[in-house]
């Protein structure tokens, strides 16, 4: 779907973006991932030919963004950082707007606009002015116009940005619906807004991909084993039986008892310290032993470790530890 | 050019639909009014002179109205990011420029119609030809449509409304005055400035009305030449 070799993007003598190469298949959904400043929303632009690139070639369905950059377009659906809203238009006639913009013929518009509404939650205030609308509504009406003329590359600029957890919630839904009949490319620079909404993620720093892969691929290949806090019904009696199981399942490196994560009696909390993801093999060795597991999940600020690693920033245990 | 319709009638609605549209219209018909007063009505002169004093003033509130008008017409657009839009739709840099032209075009038409009550008043009290209004008129369009594509060609340089305007405003006042330096400097240059004089020896025939080829051919160029480079300047910027 899309080609991307070499691609360098300067402003004057200043290299924003590159060389930067890689393909993206006909429907994923990408995450590109970066600090403010690496080169994420130039990398977008070039691909929506909002920017041409100073060197490199970019292909989409193998049309080449500078040599045939109205037939690409066509093809593409842009949201930027800002979305492109003409304040004085209502949303059902900025979306028009924008589909015809597209060369698509008027007439079929109407119904198109509506069904697009009803897509991203937009059907109750399509009548009103873009101005009175809020934030997260601005950035849906952002996201419509980018998807009313049906294109095959979505490509989304910080979609989530700005948005309160309800909407960010909503937001992330309405990318993993994207992504069933669109090839998506989102960029951010919070790893856990996008990591459960794409299938890939590409790390930008200082303009340059310096990894590529899941989010699982990634964290197993930059951290020392990945870390795990569980908590289980059992009395404080069965801990050293509890710690055995665990320690029992291939891939756990260490296991130690923590203080109770919850409040309760009978509950006990664990820290497991794991070559790889061993949470599924955890849970079925604890549910044979007959300890029901109340809660087991993967420590949040490992995932942002890992994206600050290769990012370029300072992992947050060291900034904590900066901090205190 | 269906496209470029598509981006006149939104420009067009986005005039009326926001303070700028209207409160320039009104400016300029205050302004034209109080003029056509001052400078033709109170004045003993003929009808005919007093025609030709109105197009002289009115061609001046024209070329300020259209810098104003087409100010916004880019500039606003990168400053609030709409610009987008545009950029990354299947059109080409002309027909951008163009659907914006057409806009502003538009107002100014709009504006120039809405001033003809007062040349009909020399009509129906005095003695002057028809003739004479149309092709006054005629020059007030061109004259302005000029003024216009230098106005859009200004708000191309910069995403500051408000530089937009400075900077037509010294395009338009550098060749307001050509003719000034055309009478200082000596031959072959002097008719050359004389002849790119944006109003003076161009204006005249029109203000006369005399509808002189040449001089229409003058603003049709002057507009084509700063529409063309708005275009090179949008597919310039997409390589910065």
């Amino acid at each position: 779907m899309i080609e991307i070799q070499e691609l360098c993007k300067y402003y004057g003598q200043s290299r924003a973006v590159g060389p930067v190469s890689a393909t993206i298949e006909k429907g994923e959904v990408v995450g590109l991932l970066g600090l403010n400043g690496a080169g994420k929303t130039t990398t977008l632009r070039v691909l929506a030919c909002d920017l041409l690139p100073s060197s490199g070639t970019v292909k989409v369905q193998g049309l080449d963004v500078v040599e045939r950059p109205e037939e690409v377009r066509r093809k593409i659906g842009y949201l930027s950082d800002r979305p492109p809203l003409y304040d004085e238009m209502r949303v059902r006639e900025y979306l028009q707007f924008a589909y015809e913009l597209r060369g698509k013929p008027a007439a079929d518009g109407r119904k198109r606009v509506v069904e697009v509404a009803e897509r991203v939650g937009l059907d109750k205030v399509l009548d009103e002015p873009l101005f009175s609308l809020s934030h997260g509504f601005r950035q849906r009406v952002g996201i419509a116009q980018a998807i009313v003329h049906d294109p095959e590359l979505v490509v989304l600029d910080e979609p989530i940005s700005g948005l309160d957890p309800v909407q960010i919630v909503e937001m992330r839904a309405l990318v993993r619906q994207l992504g069933t009949d669109h090839t998506v490319i989102v960029s951010s620079h919070i790893l856990s807004e996008i990591s459960e909404t794409c299938d890939r993620l590409l790390v930008l720093r200082d303009g340059i991909i310096v990894a590529s892969g899941t989010e699982e691929e990634l964290s197993q290949s930059l951290l020392e084993g990945v870390r795990v806090e569980l908590t289980v019904r059992a009395d404080s009696a069965d801990l050293a039986r509890i710690l055995s199981v665990i320690r029992a399942v291939p891939g756990v490196g260490s296991a130690g008892a923590i203080a109770a994560l919850e409040r309760g009696q009978m509950v006990q909390s664990f820290e497991v310290q794991a070559k790889k993801d061993v949470r599924e093999q955890v849970a079925a060795s604890l549910q044979q032993a007959g300890f029901p597991l109340l809660a087991l999940a993967r420590k949040e600020s490992e995932l942002e470790d890992v994206f600050l690693k290769l990012a370029g920033g300072v992992p947050l245990r060291a900034a904590e530890r900066q901090a205190s | 050019m269906s496209r470029a319709l598509l981006i006149a009638r939104r420009e067009l609605t986005a005039y009326f639909r926001s303070p700028l549209g209207s409160v320039v219209i009104a400016s300029a018909l205050l302004l034209d009014g109080i003029l056509f007063y001052w400078r033709s009505l109170s004045q003993r002169l003929l009808s005919g002179e007093a025609l030709a004093e109105f197009f002289w003033w009115t061609s001046g509130v024209t070329i300020t109205a259209a810098l104003f008008l087409s100010m916004r017409l880019v500039a606003e657009e990168r400053q609030t990011g709409t610009f987008t839009l545009l950029n990354t739709a299947p059109l080409r840099e002309w027909e951008i420029i163009l659907g914006k032209y057409l806009s502003v075009f538009g107002m100014v038409l709009i504006l120039t119609l809405l001033s003809v009550y007062m040349p009909l008043l020399l009509l129906v009290n005095g003695k002057v030809s028809l003739g004479h209004i149309v092709t006054g008129y005629l020059g007030q369009v061109l004259i302005g449509g000029a003024a216009a594509a230098i106005g859009l060609f200004a708000s191309t340089l910069t995403r500051s409304q408000l530089v937009a305007v400075v900077v037509g405003a010294a395009i338009v006042v550098v060749m307001l005055v050509f003719w000034v330096l055309a009478q200082a400097i000596d031959p072959p240059l002097n008719k050359f400035l004389a002849a790119a004089a944006l109003h003076h020896a161009n204006f005249r025939p029109f203000q006369f009305g005399i509808l002189e080829l040449g001089a229409t051919a003058y603003y049709l160029s002057v507009a084509y030449l700063f529409l063309l480079g708005a275009v090179k300047i949008l597919e310039a910027r997409r390589w910065r």
